[in-house]
């Protein structure tokens, strides 16, 4: 059984931090595997290890994500591919039609039998690109799977809906499966995994080595302005030292009533 | 120019999403200078429509198939119905099941998609605005498409009122099944031994606590205000506490006297499950976006002010 991965690149931001453009200044900015990511992965190892097979990651973006795609080949990925292009940089907004288009011709290449994302990545939270992926592709797909159980023709996924509700479906194999945090466990990687990580190669694709059209990532839709919000609906913000914001905040609360 | 929105509903009941959906595609259709469509799949689609039918609704297409929501059936009728309609705006809420069908129609229609919107504006093209980075910046997004797809944030938009007049139509779903590949087969709920709804003073602890060991500082504040436990999903994830503790999207909607936040970031899914009288929040990062959410706020090192707290209750 070979499962494809596609592994994200999430950014988080400082404290502190300026605006740069249309982004966050990059000195403001530190990056890691996404946390969804890690979960499907972590699922796609686990099977893998139970049924044999390959784990393959597939990433887009610059060189500097390298390091990121090494976390994963260290908590049990077999392989990595990374792929980009000037058309890639060029855009403004990297979207999930775009990203969708990408990890197609990636699918076609590498003939996996399940794909495995993340739900969303946990700084543009688009959370489409799986769907978006599943129907370029004409295949079955299940979104927030919070539990699997795979036979050989159909994926049984526990969906989490809102409010502590979950959905029972079957979904046909081959299929996008797009996985929630806390399905299983993310491992972590020992010390000798990160050292074999350091060493492998990792498979570079171009648009030409994929048979990419340059058509296939026009994107109609462009960044315009990024800015901090209004800070309107903000709190009440005590200050001091333990000792004086915590009275403070006492006093909150015997004014709420609540311990009376 | 025809804004279609595509209504929500679960379990033989409209999700009030849906009356959302209806303010922001009538805000986008004032912009547009065009008409608001709305569409209702599956399920009591006679009775959903009459619900739909609010001020400013001018169509409301009504596709009778099954019960509840499958995403391949959806897929079909919802691309078939804009096909027929030719929206320039079609619109779906930012739930999970909204996400499950949006994605592959705008794939059908080959259309840009953008998900999670807080702001919808037209003037000669459509500007959406988004979050980026849990919140911490927005960002504006042009688009330069005859059709967009676009999934909207609940509870940004109010509720749509007021009675309508719209014409009511019915589609012929011609459901390919054949292309349905996916059989939802039941529900479940999350239950416990908790139900924090039911609480009239929560702490709440999120990914701030950094460890299970450190829950018990956390236990001591609850004991001081006779509060029960709550969590946001980091702590559920990493198994420090049950499921029924949790407060968000995918947990419960809580709305006690006090809340009192430790140790929470403030994500969207969190807060937009929190409608407390008076809620305080604890956390040592200033931009956390709890502190929007909040009436009062400490930003400090939640291991420094939590003990002298409950001391202080105590």
């Amino acid at each position: 059984m070979k499962i494809l991965v596609p592994i994200t690149e999430a950014a988080t931001v400082d404290t502190v931090f300026e605006i740069d453009g249309l982004d966050i200044d990059d000195r403001y900015l530190s990056t890691d595997l996404n946390e969804w990511d890690a979960y499907a992965l972590e699922e796609a190892v686990q099977l893998v290890e139970a049924e044999g097979g390959e784990v393959v990651t597939v990433t887009i973006g610059p060189d500097d994500v390298e390091e990121t795609i090494r976390q994963a080949l260290a908590k049990g990925a077999d392989r990595a591919i990374r792929v980009w292009d000037d058309q890639l940089a060029a855009l403004s907004v990297l979207d999930p039609v775009t990203k969708s288009a990408v990890l197609e011709a990636v699918v076609d290449e590498e003939q996996p039998d399940l794909v495995f994302t993340g739900v969303q990545s946990a700084d543009d939270s688009f959370g489409a690109t799986g769907v978006a992926l599943a129907s370029r592709l004409d295949w079955a797909w299940g979104t927030v799977v919070n539990d699997l159980r795979l036979d050989s023709t159909v994926a049984h996924v526990t969906r989490e809906l809102e409010g502590n509700l979950e959905e029972l479906t079957d979904v046909q194999r081959p299929a996008v499966l797009t996985i929630q945090t806390g399905i299983n466990e993310p491992r972590f990687a020992s010390l000798r995994d990160i050292t074999r990580a350091q060493q492998a190669d990792i498979t570079l694709e171009s648009f030409a080595g994929l048979d990419l059209d340059a058509d296939a990532v026009v994107s109609s839709i462009e960044r315009t302005s990024l800015y901090e919000p209004d800070s309107d609906g903000e709190a009440t913000i005590f200050e001091g030292d333990p000792d004086e914001t915590a009275a403070e905040l006492a006093a909150v609360v015997a004014e709420s009533g609540v311990t009376q | 120019m025809t804004v279609l929105a595509v209504a929500e509903h679960r379990r033989g009941e409209l999700r009030p999403v849906s009356l959302e959906l209806l303010s922001a595609g009538g805000e986008l259709a004032d912009a547009i200078g065009g008409d608001l469509h709305v569409a209702v799949v599956s399920g009591d689609v006679e009775r959903y429509a009459d619900q739909l039918n609010r001020e400013g609704v001018d169509t409301v297409h009504t596709v009778a198939d099954g019960e509840e929501f499958n995403h391949d059936r959806y897929v079909q009728a919802v691309t078939r119905l804009a096909e027929t309609v030719e929206p320039t705006a079609l619109i779906a809420p930012d739930t999970v099941n909204g996400l499950d069908y949006a994605p592959a129609v705008a794939e059908r229609l080959d259309a840009p998609l953008l998900t999670d919107a807080i702001d919808l504006d037209y003037d000669d093209c459509l500007t959406v605005t988004r979050e980026r980075y849990e919140g911490k910046v927005e960002t504006t997004i042009d688009v330069d498409a005859q059709q967009t797809v676009l999934t909207v944030r609940p509870g940004v938009w109010p509720r749509a009122d007021g009675s309508g007049d719209a014409e009511i139509t019915t589609l012929d779903a011609a459901i390919d099944e054949s292309a349905v590949r996916s059989d939802v087969t039941g529900y479940q709920e999350i239950g416990g031994e908790v139900d924090v709804a039911e609480a009239d003073v929560l702490v709440a602890v999120g990914r701030g606590i950094e460890s299970e060991e450190n829950l018990d500082i956390v236990r001591d504040l609850a004991d001081a205000l006779d509060a029960t436990i709550a969590a946001s999903r980091p702590v559920i994830d990493n198994g420090w506490l049950p499921a029924d503790r949790q407060v968000g999207q995918s947990g419960k909607t809580v709305s006690p006297e006090l809340y009192v936040a430790v140790g929470i970031s403030g994500t969207v899914q969190h807060v937009s499950g929190v409608r407390a009288e008076t809620f305080i929040a604890i956390n040592d990062d200033p931009n956390a976006p709890i502190f929007e959410a909040a009436d009062y706020g400490v930003v400090d090192d939640l291991f420094e002010v939590v003990p002298v707290l409950t001391d202080q209750l105590s």
